[in-house]
């Protein structure tokens, strides 16, 4: 992805490195940041980045596209803290139930923008490894948690994972804010969110012990929409085919999906057929395939 | 080789820029046909030229690798068999014809792209979108590609206002003694039979054109085959299958166009109109019991065949090609080819053919058993299925010496379009 971080002014990050997560992970991504980071300690996050190969491609003026979805970035960061900290707290209380019922609406508001998470440093990882992508001493974050409440049905032992995640949450927040968020970045971020979709959410593999599979593709697939939506005057002038083609199946892949609604939240993954999961892994091929030619946008 | 069949057409294309993947899908999609079309052919857009022309642009030998896809009837019936075959089932999930109609536009554009080994599109510059052709391909001949377009029974359902084109009797097979069908491999909507001399020039063929029809039509199943390859076996010979007998002896002659006629091509009266010089194509997805099978005798198992091994000669004949006499006697005054012999049972009193175009296919191991899941990709074609695959199988199937040793797991049936010419496209008789 062609993006890079910038080392935030003042006391934003700092402040959020308190006593709790003083060990060198939390520092790591920041290290790195200084190297990667453009010389000038830029806070303006919302213009356009000049060094950049896609900016100097770059010949429609998104200014006000990429503002609109660092809005929305942010938004989503604010109310995953917020959930996350519920959750957590839940955790720590000993209230199994409750927990479990926190999980996976807290998760959602991550996964509408898991492509910028990913983008700073460990982040990702920290937040939403699963069993096996990481070293098991390394592994912490939901999923670590995701284990304990499901399988071995207990808060116990999670306390500590809780805190973690609550600080990794929140470090989230502070870093957002330096992302260098470009038109290519959200082009590639919503064919992203896709993909993400496509190799685990929609096989089942994300949600290992909870299943609440659905909860992470619908939100995926939100955040790919939000992309579009913002982009989508935009992409209306250049192309109207393909505006209109990614309108209607980003429309066909919500229908289907709200056969699945159940609730506030979506029926597990478990209850799905075969054939069903087949035709949701089909519909949402349908949409990713014309959604990856709006870059077209980007011009040549 | 087959070629003559496909009558050379005169098209010189008014377009040389090929359309790209997003023009391809924006075809397959929403609007914009009538204005990217125009008073040209769609074929014309994709310049698809006639073979010199084509081989001349390429800037490449022709080498005879290149089967041209339009003409009377499609590519990949009577065209000599290729190695290997990647073939595809699709289901239609678009509701609206005139999407259907598209799709079979843009596949016809990019199949005539394809068989002259063209790549599909241009280079684009833009970094910022995905390439228009998938690319495993680039710089590989054409390795002699056919894809052979053909619509399933249940394309003639209430969903695109066909069920008063379909075809007197064309329905799904009915179940035959010992069927053991799973739906893994069965029917289909839509059928596309890539074949060619290079794998991985067919998987790239179904790769994209599954990939242009994302929207309008998804894979249901799919499977490879391959036989001994023209390299291994340079005499050309009938190929064996993995019992080890040779397979497709009796064939048709593919150069006669009286028994073509009367074997393969749909009539122009008496049947469907629209299928007037297409083919009937029967698939059958055939397991064979290697493990059972190697533990048979020699004599069991050419009594089962009612052939020799080796030669491929009729039990008690000396040469492959000897005239099979089915009354002969052997020493002990029983039929030399028993009456439940495979090649009995399928030769019948001979007024019945098929012209065969199968392939072997390995599935890998069945887990379940650890046992080898390789077999026969079955595929025939004829001009009347009531009259030439159904009876046959019938008899086939409640007699046949080699029932004990496969098992017949996949099942569909495709009426195969006429030909489409230059400027036209696949199944435009139909939509």
């Amino acid at each position: 992805m062609k993006l890079h971080t910038i080392l935030p002014a003042g006391l934003i990050l700092s402040s959020l490195l308190f006593a709790g997560c003083s060990e060198k992970e939390s520092a790591d991504p920041a290290a790195g940041e200084a190297k990667t980071g453009t010389a000038a300690a830029n806070t303006d996050t919302s213009a356009q980045s000049a060094g950049t190969d896609a900016a100097a491609s770059q010949t429609a003026d998104f200014s006000a596209a990429v503002e609109s979805y660092r809005i929305f970035a942010v938004e989503q960061c604010d109310e995953f803290v917020k959930q996350t900290e519920k959750f957590t707290e839940a955790v720590k209380a000993g209230k199994l139930e409750e927990a479990k019922a926190l999980y996976a609406p807290a998760r959602s508001y991550y996964e509408r923008i898991e492509p910028i998470a990913e983008a700073l440093g460990n982040l990702d990882p920290d937040i939403d490894a699963r069993v096996n992508d990481v070293d098991a001493a390394e592994w912490r974050g939901f999923h670590r948690i995701e284990k304990g409440l499901w399988e071995d049905k207990s808060t116990k032992g999670q306390e500590a994972f809780a805190d973690r995640l609550l600080q990794d949450a929140q470090l989230l927040r502070a870093k957002v804010e330096t992302v260098d968020i470009d038109a290519s970045l959200m082009v590639t971020g919503a064919v992203e969110l896709l993909n993400e979709v496509s190799s685990s959410k929609v096989t089942g593999e994300e949600e290992l012990y909870s299943h609440t599979d659905l909860y992470d593709f619908a939100a995926n697939v939100e955040g790919a929409a939000k992309i579009y939506e913002i982009l989508k005057h935009d992409l209306a002038k250049k192309d109207p085919d393909l505006e209109k083609q990614i309108g209607e199946r980003f429309d066909a892949l919500k229908k289907e999906l709200d056969a699945y609604k159940k609730g506030d939240g979506y029926v597990s993954y478990t209850e799905l057929k075969e054939d069903e999961v087949r035709k949701l892994s089909q519909n949402l091929d349908a949409l990713a395939e014309p959604l990856s030619n709006m870059g077209t946008l980007l011009g040549v | 080789m087959s070629n003559r069949e496909h009558e050379e057409t005169k098209d010189s294309s008014i377009l040389k820029k090929p359309l790209s993947r997003r023009d391809l899908l924006r075809l397959a999609g929403t609007g914009g046909l009538g204005l990217m079309i125009g008073g040209a052919g769609i074929g014309s857009l994709f310049a698809a030229k006639e073979r010199k022309t084509a081989a001349a642009v390429a800037g490449q030998p022709d080498t005879g690798d290149r089967i041209p896809f339009y003409g009377k009837h499609q590519a990949g019936i009577i065209t000599p068999s290729q190695n290997f075959i990647y073939f595809a089932a699709f289901d239609v999930t678009t509701t609206e014809a005139k999407e259907l109609k598209k799709l079979f536009q843009a596949w016809t554009a990019a199949a005539a792209a394809m068989t002259e080994g063209s790549m599909l599109g241009e280079e684009s510059a833009n970094h910022n979108l995905p390439p228009v052709d998938t690319g495993e391909s680039a710089g590989l001949s054409p390795s002699r590609l056919t894809l052979t377009f053909g619509a399933g029974p249940s394309l003639f359902d209430s969903r695109f206002g066909l069920a008063s084109k379909r075809p007197a009797n064309f329905s799904d097979l009915p179940a035959f003694n010992g069927d053991q069908l799973d739906a893994r491999w069965c029917g289909g909507d839509l059928a596309v039979q890539a074949c060619a001399d290079d794998l991985q020039v067919a998987f790239h063929a179904i790769r994209n054109l599954a990939r242009i029809a994302r929207g309008t039509a998804v894979l249901r199943w799919t499977q490879e085959g391959f036989q001994r390859t023209g390299s291994a076996d340079s005499a050309g010979g009938t190929p064996r299958n993995l019992l080890g007998f040779k397979d497709g002896t009796a064939n048709p002659d593919t150069a006669s166009s009286e028994q073509m006629n009367r074997v393969v091509w749909a009539p122009a009266e008496g049947g469907a109109a629209w299928m007037a010089g297409g083919s009937y194509m029967a698939v059958r997805r055939i397991r064979m019991r290697i493990e059972v099978w190697d533990r048979s005798s020699l004599k069991d198992q050419e009594e089962t065949f009612g052939r020799y091994r080796a030669s491929g000669a009729p039990l008690g004949g000396q040469h492959e090609f000897d005239k099979v006499d089915l009354t002969a006697k052997g020493p002990d005054g029983s039929p030399a080819i028993p009456a439940n012999s495979h090649m009995a049972l399928a030769r019948g009193d001979g007024s019945v053919q098929i012209l065969r175009r199968s392939y072997s296919y390995s599935g890998g191991m069945d887990a379940k058993t650890g046992q080898l899941d390789a077999g026969l990709l079955f595929i025939c074609f004829q001009r009347d299925l009531q009259k030439q695959f159904i009876p046959l199988q019938q008899k086939l199937a409640k007699s046949d010496r080699l029932n004990e040793y496969i098992q017949h797991v996949g099942s569909a049936v495709f009426a195969c379009f006429p030909g489409a010419s230059s400027g036209g496209y696949i199944g435009e008789t139909l939509l």
